[in-house]
Formats: structure tokens, C-alpha cells, sequence
């Protein structure tokens, strides 16, 4: 109350002037916050550029022998320039840029991982909330989850015939458990005191689950969700390597086949920065989504 | 006449394994209409446990709570409890803590306009209105337990189950918050029940104050009527002769015939 009079009271005396004041100021600061960013980045972005251009040269110098069975970075760079600098190219149906492949590779991860997502939830939850479904589901899911994704592929073959959608199961299958366990433990470990308040509002299932579960366990989730998508991203590759088509992990394998090393070593690099890209997406829409939630 | 809120020979027990053990043993209380009533008793004697049961959460093992004659044995809004740690959803701002009772408890009743001027009329009553955007975690304690409070009265409840309220804030902010409760209490005439281990404070805030017999198989032990006028005044009371002579009693229960002693468990 008192801050509100005396706003109002410098507004009455200085009708005009506090406008500019105040412009000024918030120039000022953007100015000052341009520079400290640039300064952040600096100091995120050089200790590694060191390290990448340490790494290249000690490759350079291990690889130059003319025995040496790798290919060392100039000849990398030289050998899959096509590849680096033009990722979006598309010659046909099986010459297409890197970028492409990496599209394609996302699309079968983005339906996998999303149904996992989706199916994990609410498993998640049933086995989170009932102590039942807990002892019934949780010893299956323990002796399940430890599965290699790749075990997994010659019964989706033959289950689908087709190996696009065996690809999507394996994605499926393999981020699935992650995302399951950790959204079980949110559920587990949502305060009485919450549950208390929706007994006493006489919440209906499906209202706590929206209003109250998944808002509460939603770090959990979003843990799992995060370890989920690593692995999907892992299982593509290796999926892809063994059903052909298009993706990203169909393509190192025949660029072995071909003796394409220095296509390999492009491929990875792509892979990596997608993982990474993929790792810090999720994470980022969780620390959104969670604003908030873990405060007490 | 017939009680607002009987509590009719309630037993509570709880079985752990094949062992049980009584909390609360008969239990014979009845409460009118607009009543302040307080319960006090030394910390493990079972009081929370005999809010929870008279709002729903927990249920009886024998006899029964009946309010307006009729038998409650699940939660509900009409019996709104204020929880001793606030219980606010930390991912909701005041307003949407709030709101989330109102929609579910009025979300046929009132418009929309109508059910946005009742939170903020809430929110007024606690003096929180200005903080409706903030998330719990951005508000002191003493702020939080007023929405707790806007969030319990929002739901127009018959009675108002208070737990320990005012337990984990300082001294200043906790009668700054009695003044509230008094205050509401006076405006709204709202029957209500509240566990409390100070002494004061239930002098204060009371019309009778319930004291609890140590567990296990705790009873109430006495009742005691608080014959102040309202409005009460804290600062005039301390010298107040009812007001001590109030004061002496329930400290004479706690710490003369029914002196807590440690449990061996």
C-alpha cells in the first residue's frame, strides 16, 4: 500500500521526466546484458574449440602414416566435402545429403519415442498409483527393460514384415522403460498432502491425473523422458544398420560395405550432434514445463 | 436441540501387522453452529489423527462423525482443511491454487465472472489479493497459510478444519494471522475446529478449548468454555483476569494431571 502512494506521488511532482529516466536505464542495462552474454559465450564456447582443434591435430599427426588404416582429418575433409557442405542435396533415391537421412532417422524416433512417451506415462502412473499393478507389473518390466533394442528386431521383423515399422518398435520397445520406471517413482513419491487436497476437492480420477499427477511427477517424467530419447537415439542407428531404407544408420553401414571411411566419420559426427540436439531439446521442454514444480 | 457436528463414541485404532494400536478411544463431542472450538494436547496424543477422521481423510474404527445428523465417513469441501505445511500446488499461482476449488466446487453453480469475484473476495478476506499471480514458492510462510486459509474458506465450507496452522511460522507472523482468523471468524460466523499445541493461541481464538488426555488410547480429558466477549484484543487481554485464569487451566491439564512423558516405543 505504501509503495503504491509513493509512486503515485512522484508521478504527481515530476509529470514528464521519470519516462526518460527510465528508458535510459533499461537501454543501459540491455546494453550491459549484450556484453555479458557475449562474455558467457566466450567462455562456453572457447575451452572447447581447444580441445576439438587438439583432438584434430593429435588425429592428424596418429593417422599420417601411409600404413595407418584410418583416415586422418584432411582427408576426411577432402575425401566427404560433398557430404559436409552440402547436407541437403538429394541425386535420387539412395544419393541424398546427410541431413536427409538424419530427417528420416528423426521421423522414426520421433513416432517410437512418442508413443513410448505417451504408453510409458500411463504405465507409468497405473503402476505409481496401485500397489497391485506395481507387484504384478513391476517384476515384468524389470526382467523386460534389460533386453539389448537389437534383440528385439528379428521378432518385430517377423511380427510386421516390413522393416520401417519394426524400426519404430525397436525405438518404442527400447525408451519405453525409462520412462515408465521414473514416471512410477514421480507418482510414488507425490506428497499426501497432495493427494489430500484432491480427496478433499472429491477430484475424479481423470481430474487427478491431469490437476494433480502428472504436474507433480513431472521432473520424474521428464528424467525419463530425457534418458528415453538417448536411447531411442541409440537403438536407431543400430536398427537402420540392419533394416536398410534411408536412414542415417543404413547409410554408415553401406559406406563400410563400400569402404567409404571418411563417410563414416562425417555420419558419426552428424549422429552426435543429433543426440546432443535431441538430449537438449527434451531437457529444455522439461525445465519449462517444471518451472515451478520442484520449489517448495 | 439437535448438535451442527457430533463426534459419537468414536474409537480410532490403527493395525500394523498383526499389532494394534488405540489412538483415540470415545470420543463424545458436540459442536453448534459458528462455534470456535480448539484441540489441545500434548504432540502424539492423536489430535490430528481426530481432525482427519472428522474431515473424511482417515475413517473410524467404531462410532461415527455426523454433521447436520447425517453420517460423514469420506473427504469432502464442505468440511475444508487448512494443513499445518500449506499444501499449496507449487506448479499453480495463488490464483489457480484457488481457483482449482472453486471451478470443482462451483464450476456449476457460478458463471465464470461470478466464480472470479469469489476467489478474489478470498483472496481480499486474507489480504493475499495482490499476490494472486505469484507461485507458492515466491510468498513467505505466514502468506502462504492465508491462501491456504482463502483456498479452505473458497470452498464454503460448513466447518473449517484448521491443523496446526500457524505451527511452522514465527511469532509475530503468527498473530498476525490469529488476528486473521479471528477477524474472519467474526465476519463470516464459520463453525470451526483447530488443533493447536499453544496455549494462547486457543485461549485466544476459542469459544472452548478441548483438551486431550496423553495416548495411547487418548480421551478428552476436559472441556473448557472461554467466557471473553468478542472482539478479543490480544494486548488488553494479557491482563485480562477471565483470560488468565482461562490460561491457568488448560496449562493445569497439560502439565499438572496430564504431564506428557516420553514414549518407550
Amino acid at each position: 500500500m505504501s509503495i503504491q502512494t509513493i509512486e503515485d506521488t512522484v508521478v504527481k511532482a515530476f509529470p514528464a521526466k521519470p519516462a526518460e529516466v527510465v528508458a535510459f536505464t533499461a537501454r543501459a542495462r540491455r546494453r550491459f546484458d549484450a556484453l555479458a552474454i557475449a562474455g558467457k559465450l566466450a567462455s562456453a564456447l572457447v575451452p572447447p574449440v581447444i580441445v576439438i582443434a587438439l583432438m584434430l591435430v593429435v588425429w592428424q599427426i596418429a593417422c599420417s602414416s601411409p600404413t595407418s588404416s584410418l583416415p586422418p582429418p584432411t582427408q576426411v575433409w577432402n575425401e566427404a566435402y560433398d557430404l559436409i557442405a552440402h547436407p541437403f542435396f538429394d541425386n535420387g533415391p539412395q544419393d541424398i545429403g546427410l541431413a536427409w537421412r538424419v530427417l528420416i532417422s528423426l521421423q522414426r524416433v520421433a513416432i517410437g519415442f512418442g508413443l513410448a512417451a505417451i504408453v510409458g506415462v500411463a504405465l507409468g502412473a497405473l503402476v505409481g498409483q496401485s500397489i497391485w499393478a506395481m507387484r504384478g507389473l513391476d517384476p515384468v518390466f524389470q526382467i523386460l527393460r534389460t533386453v539389448p533394442p537389437l534383440a528385439w528386431l528379428p521378432l518385430s521383423l517377423a511380427a510386421f514384415r516390413d522393416s520401417s515399422p519394426s524400426a519404430i518398435f525397436v525405438i518404442f520397445i527400447t525408451s519405453i522403460w525409462p520412462v515408465i520406471i521414473n514416471t512410477a517413482v514421480g507418482v510414488r513419491n507425490i506428497p499426501e498432502d497432495y493427494r489430500n487436497v484432491s480427496r478433499i476437492l472429491r477430484l475424479n480420477q481423470f481430474e487427478f491425473f491431469v490437476k494433480i499427477m502428472v504436474p507433480a511427477a513431472a521432473p520424474y517424467i521428464f528424467t525419463g523422458l530425457r534418458i528415453g530419447i538417448g536411447l531411442s537415439w541409440l537403438a536407431i542407428v543400430a536398427a537402420e544398420m540392419l533394416t536398410g531404407g534411408v536412414g542415417i544408420g543404413f547409410f554408415i553401414w553401406d559406406a563400410w560395405n563400400s569402404s567409404r571411411l571418411p563417410d563414416i566419420i562425417v555420419a558419426l559426427a552428424y549422429i552426435g550432434v543429433t543426440g546432443f540436439c535431441l538430449d537438449r531439446l527434451v531437457a529444455a521442454v522439461g525445465a519449462f514445463v517444471t518451472r515451478g514444480t520442484t520449489a517448495k | 436441540m439437535t448438535a451442527y457436528l457430533k463426534l459419537d463414541h468414536i474409537d480410532k485404532s490403527f493395525a500394523r501387522g498383526n499389532q494394534v494400536s488405540e489412538v483415540l478411544k470415545d470420543i463424545r463431542l458436540t459442536i453448534d453452529k459458528g462455534e470456535f472450538v480448539s484441540i489441545i494436547g500434548h504432540s502424539g496424543c492423536g489430535k490430528s489423527t481426530l481432525l482427519n477422521l472428522i474431515a473424511g481423510l482417515t475413517k473410524v474404527s467404531a462410532g461415527a462423525v455426523l454433521l447436520e445428523d447425517k453420517e460423514v465417513d469420506s473427504p469432502g469441501p464442505e468440511r475444508a482443511v487448512v494443513f499445518q505445511n500449506h499444501s499449496l500446488l507449487p506448479w499453480l499461482t495463488v490464483y489457480e491454487n484457488i481457483n482449482l476449488a472453486v471451478s470443482k466446487v462451483f464450476g456449476r453453480s457460478k458463471s465464470k465472472a461470478e466464480r472470479h469475484d469469489w476467489i478474489m473476495r478470498n483472496l481480499d478476506l486474507v489480504q493475499m489479493a495482490h499476490a494472486k499471480d505469484k507461485r507458492p514458492a515466491e510468498i513467505s510462510g505466514g502468506m502462504k497459510q492465508r491462501v491456504g486459509i482463502a483456498r479452505a474458506l473458497a470452498m464454503e465450507p460448513k466447518i473449517l478444519l484448521l491443523d496446526e496452522p500457524f505451527g511452522a511460522l514465527d511469532a509475530l507472523t503468527r498473530a498476525h494471522l490469529q488476528d486473521a482468523v479471528m477477524d474472519i471468524h467474526s465476519r463470516l460466523g464459520s463453525t470451526t475446529i483447530m488443533i493447536t499445541h499453544d496455549v494462547d493461541e486457543a485461549v485466544l481464538l476459542s469459544d472452548r478449548i478441548v483438551m486431550m488426555t496423553n495416548g495411547p488410547a487418548a480421551t478428552i480429558g476436559e472441556v473448557l468454555a472461554v467466557p471473553l466477549a468478542r472482539p478479543r484484543r490480544r494486548v488488553e487481554l494479557s491482563s485480562d483476569r477471565t483470560f488468565l485464569r482461562c490460561r491457568e487451566a488448560v496449562l493445569k491439564f497439560l502439565y499438572e494431571r496430564h504431564r506428557f512423558v516420553e514414549a518407550a516405543e
